[in-house]
């Protein structure tokens, strides 16, 4: 059998290989070089070596969106996990009805980004309106918007990974400690999440890359107003690439140093956890 | 077990690759077959293909029926792909670099021909661009015509003239007004306004003015269409000619003049001029299709917006429009907002065979009694063509108006000069400019520097 795979093994791979290479890396070799170049459509670009990365600097849209998305990712980051950690905790307790709630805390995933961007962006409104403004009259008020857009939409999925990590808990561990007099906090702290430290691995990547990442809701629910003060990188990205005649280059430079960022945090935190997991 | 595992990996493998390579060759298969079937039943002498990328979504399935039509009369075939709301450049950018790229395509005017001058062709000589009446208005550059206008729209003031009516009708109305054409002045307009909004409970609305959308996206009524008036007359009065670098400096001299007119659409609306930010443009046309207010600022292409709501109560006879007057000197003679963004394109990089049949259709469309009859009845064009004669033209009430205003001897259309504004961004900007200056956390000083900085800003990375 193994003989047999190693044999065929480059055809086996080639589907996927030419598939990998038609959906991903010639689009990345070609957005990377048409980042160096000015460009109308993508087959007829001039090369312009890095004037579209001394452009990104020349106002300040980029690193305005560029804090304002890493703001907004430390506070999603945090909550998204508390609160999809805690719901995971209290529905593993086999309270009546586990399954409806989990479907129901589940369910907001599977609805869109703009849908969702919509509906809550009339949710908002209609709050705010009582005080008589809305969405766009602060900065703050789209951050805080994006973050309860964002935990709703992302909790229901974290929460599922933390059940599964939980649920592989072996419960003699759990009983164990209590019978050698652990309180519940401290089987909490010592036992549970150490064990469900991969969960946390893989919740919190998904949760930065998603949030770092985070296009849809930004455009439905307050498309970067009040003056951009709420465009996140990839609605920057965007906005670039359209807004002015000729800058479609600079939005694709920006699209890659967008690139490097993501990588180099998610390489960076796959690093750090993955640590804590082998300790644990 | 394991066997059937890798039957299963193998079978999805080939169906990935057919996929990934076998669609193409099914879509040319398709394509052949309608060409061939038109093939066998006319007798012309070669059939052509024409795509065109529609920028109207409203008027799609018209385009469904006239290449229908086209077919069946020619024999050629019409491709007729349409882009979503306000992403045409994108969808134009996607399309233009694959192998079925449109032959037909729109640019917005000087500006957008500038992006996409590498895909112009020139049209000198073709049929359309010779009955074109005012040549001038063609885009050209360099005296060579790229861009064609195929339709002339308008804009101003929408008014139900039924809640009017119902206004000169009151008793404890505080002006003298009895009727609209008595109003030809900024003054007028704001007396009559104010004190309708005073008595909008007698009157049943919500407010005199529909909600000055002024979400992001959604301001080009302001940001485009009204700021073009004031700019208008700085350039009409400084004798700029809108083809030069003169437009790329600019004053922003009637500023006051854009912020009496705003002030007026603000605070005398259906809504509080704080929670303007979230509000869209279909929304404002639903309040005035629903009767919730009189009056409701857009041109004629906004007719659809206002019939197909559902419960709409104005009436088609009742809808009328007045010119936007801002109070700047000599607007007594002032028409509505006159000209087009819509200007017809062929592509320089298709086959010289395409070229031909794109320039055959459009010239068919836009001469043949099959072609004006859906120009003028469906499509809805005020086809600026001579091949047109003085009936052949839309029915629908807001075109009516736009040609009512244009017949007017004495009144003088303000030109769109709106193509020359720098870019989105600028327009972009000033939109949260204004969102900001409604919602009381910007100065109107403020406001207008920015205008003027933005412009220039602007205008020197083109």
């Amino acid at each position: 059998m193994n003989k047999n795979l190693s044999k065929y093994f480059p055809l086996f791979v080639l589907p996927t290989l030419a598939a990998f290479a038609a959906a991903f890396i010639v689009p990345f070799v070609m957005g990377l070089y048409l980042s160096f170049c000015k460009f109308t459509t993508v087959g007829n670009a001039e090369f312009t070596g890095f004037a579209n990365y001394a452009r990104i600097f020349s106002n300040n849209d980029f690193t305005n969106a560029l804090w304002f998305t890493v703001k907004f990712t430390a506070v999603s980051i945090i909550t998204v996990n508390i609160f999809a950690f805690c719901l995971a905790l209290l529905l593993t307790k086999g309270i009546k009805g586990t399954n409806v709630f989990r479907t129901i805390f589940f369910m907001p995933n599977l609805i869109g980004g703009i849908v969702l961007g919509y509906i809550w962006n009339l949710i908002i409104n209609g709050v705010l309106a009582s005080f008589g403004v809305d969405i766009t009259y602060k900065a703050e008020y789209g951050f805080w918007g994006l973050v309860i857009l964002t935990n709703w939409q992302m909790i229901g999925y974290m929460m599922v990974i933390y059940i599964a990590g939980l649920q592989n808990i072996p419960k003699e561990l759990i009983q164990a400690a209590y019978i050698d007099g652990a309180t519940h906090r401290q089987a909490l702290f010592k036992i549970t999440i150490p064990m469900v430290m991969p969960s946390v691995t893989i919740c919190t990547f998904l949760t930065l890359t998603n949030a770092f990442k985070l296009f849809d809701q930004n455009l439905a629910l307050t498309a970067g107003a009040p003056a951009r003060q709420t465009s996140m990188l990839a609605l920057d990205i965007y906005n670039t690439f359209y807004g002015r005649v000729g800058w479609q280059g600079v939005g694709q430079a920006k699209a890659v140093i967008f690139f490097l960022i993501v990588a180099l945090i998610a390489f960076i935190q796959l690093r750090l956890t993955g640590q804590r997991e082998e300790r644990a | 077990m394991k066997y059937t595992r890798n039957v299963m990996a193998a079978m999805t493998a080939a169906a990935l690759l057919c996929s990934l390579t076998a669609c193409k060759s099914a879509r040319e298969d398709e394509g052949s077959t309608i060409e061939s079937a038109v093939n066998d039943n006319s007798n012309k002498k070669q059939n052509a293909t024409v795509r065109f990328l529609n920028f109207k979504p409203e008027i799609a399935p018209v385009y469904e029926e006239v290449a229908a039509k086209y077919a069946e009369e020619t024999g050629n075939t019409l491709i007729v792909e349409t882009a979503a709301n306000n992403t045409y450049e994108q969808t134009l950018s996607a399309k233009m670099s694959t192998s079925e790229a449109p032959v037909i395509f729109q640019v917005n005017g000087p500006r957008g021909y500038a992006n996409w001058r590498d895909y112009c062709l020139d049209l000198t000589g073709s049929d359309i661009y010779n009955h074109l009446i005012d040549k001038t208005s063609a885009v050209s550059s360099n005296g060579m015509p790229y861009g064609i206008p195929y339709t002339i729209e308008g804009y101003g003031i929408i008014y139900n003239d039924e809640i009017m009516q119902r206004y000169f009708a009151l008793e404890n109305k505080a002006t003298d007004f009895v009727s609209m054409d008595e109003i030809d002045s900024f003054e007028e307009l704001r007396t009559l306004v104010t004190d309708m909004q005073a008595n909008s409970e007698a009157l049943g609305i919500k407010g005199v003015f529909a909600a000055t959308s002024l979400k992001s996206g959604d301001d080009w009524r302001w940001t485009t269409h009204l700021a073009n008036i004031p700019m208008a007359y700085e350039f009409m009065g400084n004798n700029i000619d809108l083809t030069g670098d003169g437009v790329n400096n600019i004053t922003f001299d009637y500023s006051d003049n854009f912020k009496g007119i705003f002030d007026l659409y603000l605070n005398n609306s259906t809504i509080d001029r704080k929670l303007l930010g979230s509000k869209i443009t279909d929304e404002s046309m639903a309040e005035f299709a629903l009767g919730e207010c009189a009056m409701v600022q857009n041109g004629s292409w906004a007719w659809s917006q206002i019939s197909e709501i559902p419960g709409n109560t104005v009436k088609t006879e009742n809808i009328k429009m007045l010119p936007v007057y801002m109070g700047i000197d000599g607007e007594e003679n002032q028409g509505l907002c006159i000209g087009t963004e819509n200007y017809l394109c062929i592509n320089s990089a298709a086959t010289p065979d395409e070229q031909q049949a794109a320039k055959d259709f459009l010239f068919w469309l836009y001469s043949s009694e099959t072609g004006k009859d859906f120009v003028v009845n469906k499509l809805g064009f005020i086809a600026p063509f001579d091949t047109f004669t003085e009936d052949e033209r839309p029915a629908d009430p807001l075109s009516r108006e736009v040609l009512r205003w244009m017949d007017m001897e004495n009144k003088q259309s303000v030109p769109w000069s709106f193509t020359v504004f720098p870019s989105q961004t600028f327009k972009d900007d000033f939109g949260a400019s204004l969102l900001q200056y409604a919602q009381g956390s910007k100065e109107w000083e403020d406001v207008k520097n920015d205008f003027v900085n933005s412009w220039q800003n602007e205008a020197s990375m083109l």
